[in-house]
């Protein structure tokens, strides 16, 4: 983010505009040395400041931390005495040369509108109002407040961007065996687990009001399916024996696909969970593992890990368990463990845990090329999902020191810390939340 | 280190017994005790016998309390851990007579079932490692069906890196992690030397 002031500005417009492409990135820094196949490419994004609006001081904060965390702009913020200078009531005449000075490309301008706000966008280039509309916000203090303002702010980012933001999402993930949930800028942490519940591969059905995980219990684990508004609970058929782990929603939601463990190994099986019935089995590892499974958005593709030939890798196969093939290419006996794969929403990209020294390292597969890509580099980073906007990402990564989750913009490898308590792991991204979704499970 | 392993070791029969002893319901396949027959004594020492062998009856013990003590050591046996090298999930020769006893001590007494429950140290993938701890059960469990223990007698659980025996982030602590637990389920009292 980039931060000026009113006072710096007159400086700055002198020194205007060589001085504005500032490539102000609080990226983390990647050891020296190590450059991990991503392109920086400072100064083309356009920027953006958020205009204080009457009452509004909660959301613009909120937004104006979800257009920074899009990584699309660069986001100039206001010192706190330079805010009344630019508060320009009714909206619609602002001095745009003076922004143009600021090096704005956009301004947002938030106003009071009965229980929500007048959001306008004003493109300061061609110095005219772009686009304004009324959203709906809950109460300042409700739960759902949060998620009211991060679906603004992915409206935003379409009108300038032409593609939604990811901020109105949610993180599940686990610190023990209890499962979390988090908004995408790492606010609102609640808690999802009942007292003394054991929850192990937490997933969020495609429409975001179901999730899935297993329970585990001595050393087995059934697979409950748990209504996000109503917190009910439904255990999968078929489920109640054995080790079930690592559901994953068919993108209609309407199958779950799951691995199986027990004495004849582990194996992918779908169950129908809209009649929930009918237990399909898709692999069979008399003598390898076969777990993790994954759909392709269309839903006629899994990728999955299998230890058919020795170490865990990223394989692919039918919807209908054929056709069973290898996806990320690694190099026999040298290549690492590949772990935990994630189809993107977008379809073109799995992303995928490998040992890389010992240590588990973040990667990106091209589905296309079939080539592989190295994200991260520093410390232990494993376990992946994809945001909403299928260019995020959020890993677990032990860097500060204990496992926590962190984001990575898979464009810029610019990298946030999202979650400081406890050890964390295990995360799932939700799809964007369309409807309010109540706190309590 | 060595010492804490050790008497973790140690505690896991000690526990078990207690807990046979509190809640022992569950032995229907078990022979009725015979309080008046002399203790069974072992004939020959078992080869790498952990547990403290049995002693020489003195003259003062009578028979119930000589009869629990070898119950308690069998039991001790039984519960021995054996580990693993990493994402490996054969069983390691030097583990072998350890199973070769289970394998005796649960042919010789049939009301006697186990659940082995397979561990991961805390490196692998979390989910991976269920799958893992899921095989090395498995393992343990093949190895004494070939010694001829009928497989429904024998139940398996994993529990992935999800129950560490030694909370460190070490070598020592790994190794101590990558094992099988051996809990006796049923028949596990009065229990006859092999």
């Amino acid at each position: 983010m980039i931060r000026r002031s009113f006072r710096g500005w007159l400086l700055a417009a002198v020194a205007a505009p060589l001085a504005l492409p500032l490539a102000a990135q609080d990226t983390t820094r990647t050891p020296e040395g190590v450059r991990i196949g991503i392109e920086y490419r400072p100064g083309v994004r356009p920027s953006v400041v958020v205009l204080p609006g009457a009452g509004l001081d909660s959301a613009r904060a909120i937004l104006t931390r979800d257009l920074d965390y899009s990584d699309r702009f660069e986001v100039i913020s206001l010192g706190p005495r330079d805010t009344t200078a630019v508060v320009n009531p009714g909206g619609r005449a602002l001095d745009y040369a003076l922004f143009r000075t600021l090096g704005a490309s956009y301004a947002v301008e938030l106003a009071p509108d009965g229980p929500g706000a007048m959001v306008r966008l004003h493109d300061i280039t061609a110095g005219a109002l772009r686009r304004e509309q009324r959203f709906a916000l809950p109460a300042l203090f409700d739960v759902n407040y949060r998620l009211g303002v991060h679906r603004v702010a992915d409206e935003v980012v379409r009108w300038i961007t032409g593609t939604p933001g990811y901020a109105a999402s949610r993180i599940m993930f686990l610190v023990d065996r209890r499962l979390y949930r988090v908004d995408g800028d790492g606010g609102g942490v609640t808690s999802l687990s009942g007292p003394g519940e054991e929850i192990l591969s937490p997933t969020w059905s495609p429409d975001g009001r179901r999730i899935a995980y297993t329970r585990f219990g001595r050393g087995t684990g059934s697979l409950v399916l748990q209504s996000v508004a109503t917190g009910e609970k439904t255990v999968v058929t078929g489920t109640t024996a054995l080790l079930n782990i690592t559901p994953a929603f068919s993108p209609d939601g309407r199958l779950l696909a799951f691995a199986r463990s027990g004495e004849e190994g582990t194996d992918i099986y779908t169950a129908d969970v809209s009649q929930n019935c009918c237990m399909q089995r898709l692999t069979v590892g008399r003598y390898s593992d076969n777990l993790s499974p994954t759909f392709a958005p269309d839903g006629r593709r899994l990728a999955f890990v299998s230890t058919r030939a020795g170490a865990p890798q990223i394989y692919v196969m039918a919807a209908d368990g054929t056709d069973q093939e290898l996806l990320a290419p690694f190099d026999y006996g040298v290549t690492g463990s590949s772990n935990a794969p994630e189809w993107s929403p977008d379809g073109a990209s799995v992303v995928f845990h490998r040992d890389v020294n010992g240590a588990p390292q973040v990667f990106v597969l091209d589905v296309a090329s079939r080539r592989v890509r190295q994200l991260t580099s520093s410390g232990r980073n494993e376990d992946p999902s994809w945001a909403p906007d299928g260019r995020h990402v959020v890993f677990v990564s032990d860097r500060s020191g204990r496992r926590q989750l962190w984001v990575i913009d898979t464009v810029t490898g610019r990298i946030r810390q999202l979650t400081f308590e406890g050890q964390a792991r295990l995360p799932a991204w939700s799809r964007r939340l369309s409807d309010p979704v109540p706190t309590q499970p | 280190m060595v010492s804490r392993a050790f008497t973790r070791m140690l505690a896991a029969p000690l526990a078990l017994v207690v807990v046979l002893a509190c809640g022992g319901k569950k032995q229907p396949e078990q022979p009725a005790p015979q309080p008046s027959a002399p203790a069974p004594q072992p004939t020959t020492p078992a080869p790498s016998q952990p547990a403290p062998p049995a002693a020489p009856a003195q003259p003062t013990e009578d028979p119930a309390a000589a009869a629990a003590r070898v119950t308690a050591a069998l039991l001790g046996e039984v519960a021995t851990m054996i580990h693993f090298d990493f994402d490996k999930s054969d069983i390691r020769p030097d583990d072998r007579s350890v199973l070769d006893r289970k394998a005796a001590i649960l042919g010789t007494n049939s009301g006697l079932r186990v659940r082995i429950s397979g561990h991961a140290d805390e490196r692998g993938s979390d989910e991976y490692n269920l799958a893992l701890g899921s095989r090395r059960a498995a393992a343990a469990k093949s190895y004494l069906v070939n010694k001829g223990i009928d497989a429904s007698r024998i139940e398996t659980v994993s529990y992935g890196e999800e129950r560490a025996l030694d909370p460190g982030h070490d070598e020592s602590a790994w190794a101590a992690n990558r094992r099988d637990e051996f809990d006796v389920t049923a028949g596990g009292q009065n229990l006859r030397n092999p």
